[in-house]
């Protein structure tokens, strides 16, 4: 009798780890391949953290997270993405968006039912359907669209099981992001059927569009169908803190806080206390700190399109997040057979397309998360290994 | 073209040798518009001057520091001006600011040793018709300075080499 679960024996590991053992144990290796911001997190969020522990905060807290915490989410939710929730019954903390993801899906999936998911996307959308015992059924972008979907793509996919559909944008590993415009049309195919949205908008204080991120959520009739999942990693720079929440229809985040409650308790206080001194200083000066990272982010971005367009890699503008996704069809080389090459080579990491889904072949992930520095050392480095696959 | 006033600033401050050609990709603008701005910026004193952030201790070894409360009184239709500007005409004197609170003027005086500083600031501060009086504190050791940490960089990166 074999004595593991067969969805969880069935599922591949996550093939950007793969990577990583190569990538850590090689030295002088430049790396473009995180997916954490290179900043540290602002001093007064980490110094309220510190306080909370001085002064004895070590212990659990309600289930729902800190009061003044939801109340706080509720609050920039409100003033920077026009969501109205009610900060009692609407808004749960979670240990990272990532909590967020697994207890929607758990809370929403009957075995078999399908979930929709843009390809290529987040690793761990597809093993948590999995896992929650539905099934992946994979929406396939490309760059001609600009790595968005369309009324068109979805609405093939449609079947009586289908219960919900992921909708990552700003996106990783694409960078892409779906403006109101293009949100509406989706919101027309889906209005009228019981397809609950998960939006996961974790990038959301990271769009290079002129315009802020508009929320799937915001757009007539799509709130009770819709739950939004964010987090503090991305925007405040707390990867390590694990600390997301999600906001939704009382029904699902109701059913989501009971999985919560049995299996996570609650988020750990401290980082509660500094996401709270986050959100408070920042309801206060307009977030500068989000803002001045934010410049930084695109100014990188900027310059590394054109460095990967100039070499002969064609990179669809990606208008959010802190990636790009260049095509790499120019060299003639699949995309982990590029990313193994380069290591080997000239020593630089990215991650493979395929990491993120069969589709997102042809293509590779940089992350511009690093210095200027850092990053014009890298590209000198892919430079010559281009020119030298272009021409062989 | 005031946000993008504010992001050249922000690049030249952090560093100003960045070319015009390389502001420009980042900004997403013109070469030209590049310079024209930075001509804007120079010529309405935004930008005062480029200068460079020196480990001074390391190259002169004892240069000394030392920020000096002034109490002063002002003058008649002058107010606090024209006693700042007979001072911050010293070569000495690094900068000068007016304080609200319990005295006048932060002076903040560099020279090779302390009793040089001292002897600057009792022969020729002091003496300064409307100063009434000084207290003078010398820097021992700076943990930060123009927003840089000196001794200490927690930007290495202790991140994974990749990671979702």
């Amino acid at each position: 009798m074999n004595r593991l679960n067969h969805t969880v024996e069935a599922t591949p590991p996550s093939g950007i780890r793969k990577f990583f053992d190569v990538v850590s144990d090689m030295e002088g290796a430049i790396s473009l391949g995180v997916g954490e911001p290179d900043f540290v997190t602002p001093w007064n969020i980490r110094e309220a953290a510190i306080y909370c522990l001085e002064k004895g905060g070590t212990h659990y807290t309600s289930n729902w997270g800190t009061k003044e915490l939801r109340e706080a989410i509720a609050q920039y939710m409100a003033q920077r993405f026009h969501l109205s929730y009610h900060p009692y019954s609407q808004v749960l903390v979670t240990v990272g968006a990532s909590e967020g993801i697994d207890l929607a899906l758990r809370a929403i999936i009957n075995p078999g039912e399908e979930v929709l998911l843009p390809e290529p996307s987040y690793v761990s959308y597809a093993p948590g359907i999995q896992f929650a015992g539905g099934v992946p059924v994979g929406i396939k972008t490309n760059m001609d669209k600009q790595f968005r979907i369309e009324p068109d793509d979805v609405l093939p996919l449609i079947t009586d099981k289908t219960k919900a559909l992921i909708l990552p944008y700003p996106n990783n590993p694409t960078g892409a992001v779906m403006e109101r415009r293009h949100l509406e049309e989706l919101a027309t195919a889906l209005r009228g059927r019981d397809i609950i949205v998960i939006s996961d908008e974790i990038y959301a204080e990271l769009t290079y569009t002129g315009t802020r991120h508009v929320s799937i959520a915001e757009l007539d009739g799509m709130r009770d169908n819709t739950v939004v999942l964010s987090g503090f990693s991305k925007s405040f720079a707390m990867t390590g803190w694990r600390l997301g929440y999600a906001c939704g229809p009382k029904d699902i985040i109701e059913s989501m806080f009971k999985i919560h409650q049995y299996t996570m308790l609650c988020a750990p206080i401290m980082s509660q206390a500094g996401a709270y001194e986050g959100l408070r200083h920042g309801l206060e000066n307009g977030f500068a700190d989000v803002e001045k990272m934010r410049r930084e982010y695109n100014r990188r971005r900027r310059y590394l399109v054109k460095a990967f367009n100039d070499m002969g890699l064609t990179c669809f503008e990606p208008l959010g997040a802190f990636y790009t996704f260049p095509s790499i069809r120019a060299t003639g080389l699949g995309s982990e057979e590029f990313c193994e090459a380069l290591l080997r080579e000239e020593k630089v990491a990215v991650v493979p397309g395929t990491a993120f889904g069969p589709s997102g072949e042809g293509h590779v992930r940089c992350s511009y998360a690093y210095s200027l520095d850092e990053i014009k050392r890298a590209l000198e480095r892919m430079e010559r290994f281009v020119a030298r696959r272009k021409r062989g | 073209m005031l946000d993008v006033k504010k992001e050249i600033v922000e690049i030249l401050a952090k560093d100003a040798r960045t070319p015009h050609s390389e502001m420009a990709v980042l900004l997403g603008i013109s070469q030209e518009q590049v310079a024209e701005l930075v001509r804007q910026l120079e010529e309405e004193k935004i930008i005062v001057c480029y200068t460079t952030v020196v480990d001074w201790n390391r190259i002169s070894g004892d240069q000394v520091q030392a920020l000096i409360e002034v109490r002063v009184t002002p003058q008649r239709d002058r107010g606090f001006d024209a006693i700042a500007q007979r001072i911050y005409g010293f070569s000495e004197v690094k900068s000068v600011y007016l304080m609200s609170g319990g005295y006048d003027l932060t002076v903040l005086v560099e020279g090779n040793s302390m009793k040089e500083v001292a002897f600057f600031v009792a022969e020729k501060l002091s003496t300064i018709d409307g100063v009434l009086s000084t207290a003078t504190h010398f820097v021992l050791r700076k943990y930060k300075d123009n927003g840089v940490f000196m001794d200490f960089d927690e930007n290495g990166d202790s991140r994974l080499a990749v990671s979702p």
